[in-house]
């Protein structure tokens, strides 16, 4: 066992901690910085709850040990939604388009799309790319309808505008 | 779960790193992490040192050398997806990695880690496999490079010494007239495969099939050449007729199955993958030489 000391960029804010070896990231957020928006649901890669960005590059934190995010940038569902609020118009997408029922799979969702939403380039994308990028989230209620509805609907217009 | 107890180390060089290895007992080299971490919170792997190479850069890049192309061991997948020197020198990559894990895993995963970790279902050693590709690994006392015919030791291992570190592999350059792809079948897109097939085929303008290379997946412990179906299509002019006949060969090769997938099953889909790699490998060759 060792321990080290991390700085690590969470959502804009920087935080110094001492953390175990084994510590995954995931719940390195939820358990020392409170921030239990990022699920954990398998624990081996899987299922895609605990998807945060690292450095901006989607990530799942339950194979990223904490130790491992040294030095790095990470952004989480809690930094999405505006200080007042008002849901991020992925978020928002996602509600109106029902696009989640019991919720535990969406915030690794919600950021999947976030990284389609920078990386769609010239866009706009297409069904099958949007249903690609979900594969790596495990979703048991929706049936992925209504999330691909909601991506389709925002993500090609939030770059146009952007 | 959680992983059990280590110690973590993350030396900035490659000396560091290989000292380390050297010296420690139970030591096992963390990559990208998307195979082994899985594999130590389900306690399957409980190494008492775990040496990350994700601080040392010269590890991780892309090089077109005179002899091919050179990719460090660290390179993140989707870093080589996305590269146009990847896809300009060694497109069969950028076709294999369509398949492999998803856009979250393989922004982590690397390609060094794919090949030691050596999953007899993955993607990337069965496209090293088909393209010999030749792995350069380091030790305290030197280097040495390692041909992937020679690099699986069985199972999940390498061949790699345990003071050992996979630093780079390198591609052949191919001829323009060359064409490849990578075909697979899995119960979902993004799942493991249950059998994957990559081929490589040079055509000559008469459209005669001057070299083919073919490997498959999931059909052995180890990713397999498909040396007999290779040698039945050179020197053969590119048909319809002897696609058909190739993948009859491929299906006719002996597989080892399980009770989910037997071996008949597994036979069947290398031979109808062998077909389909083979159809469209020979479409985009035909496509370079009267390019």
């Amino acid at each position: 066992m060792s321990t080290h000391e991390i700085t690590i960029t969470v959502n804009g804010k920087t935080h110094r901690r001492e953390v175990d070896s084994r510590l995954h990231l995931a719940d390195f957020l939820r358990q020392e910085l409170n921030l239990t928006g990022t699920h954990v649901g398998c624990e081996h890669g899987v299922c895609g709850a605990c998807t945060v960005l690292i450095d901006g590059a989607t990530a799942r934190a339950c194979l990223m040990l904490a130790v491992q995010a040294d030095g790095r940038r990470v952004e989480t569902v809690e930094s999405l939604a505006a200080p007042d609020g008002t849901l991020h118009p992925i978020q928002a997408a996602l509600s109106r388009h029902h696009g989640l029922q019991c919720g535990y799979c969406t915030p690794g969702v919600v950021m999947t799309l976030v990284e389609l939403q920078r990386d769609c380039g010239e866009g706009p994308l297409s069904e099958a790319e949007i249903r690609r990028a979900l594969s790596g989230n495990l979703c048991r209620c929706t049936g992925y309808q209504g999330m691909v509805e909601a991506a389709l609907e925002v993500l090609p217009g939030l770059h146009t505008k952007a | 779960m959680k992983p059990s107890a280590f110690t973590y180390h993350a030396p900035q060089t490659l000396a560091e790193a290989l000292d380390l290895i050297a010296t420690l007992d139970n030591a096992r080299v963390l990559a990208g992490g998307q195979s082994l971490l899985p594999m130590m919170n389900y306690r399957v792997v409980q190494p008492e040192h775990l040496i990350d190479l994700g601080r040392i850069p010269e590890l991780s890049f892309v090089e077109a050398q005179d002899e091919g192309l050179v990719i460090g061991a660290m390179t993140p997948q989707r870093a080589i997806e996305r590269s146009a020197m990847v896809q300009k020198n060694c497109p069969l990559l950028i076709d294999a990695l369509f398949h492999v894990g998803h856009q979250q895993t393989r922004n982590r995963g690397t390609i060094g880690g794919s090949l030691c970790h050596l999953d007899p279902s993955a993607e990337l050693p069965v496209t090293a496999c088909a393209l010999d590709a030749v792995l350069t690994a380091a030790s305290k006392t030197g280097r040495r490079k390692i041909a992937f015919a020679d690099f699986p030791a069985g199972y999940l291992t390498s061949s790699l010494a345990p003071n050992e570190i996979l630093l780079q592999m390198e591609f052949e350059k191919w001829p323009q007239h060359a064409g490849s792809a990578f075909e697979e079948y899995a119960i979902r897109p993004a799942d493991f495969a249950i059998v994957s097939v990559a081929a490589v085929v040079v055509i000559s303008e008469d459209d005669i099939i001057s070299d083919a290379r073919l490997a498959a997946g999931g059909i052995a412990p180890v990713p397999a050449r498909l040396t007999s179906v290779e040698a039945l299509l050179k020197g053969e002019r590119a048909s319809a007729a002897l696609i058909e006949r190739a993948a009859a060969a491929a299906a006719a090769l002996p597989a080892e199955g399980d009770e989910m997938n037997p071996a008949e099953y597994r036979q069947e889909l290398a031979g109808h993958l062998t077909q389909r790699a083979l159809a469209r490998a020979i479409e985009r060759a035909r496509a370079g030489v009267h390019a």
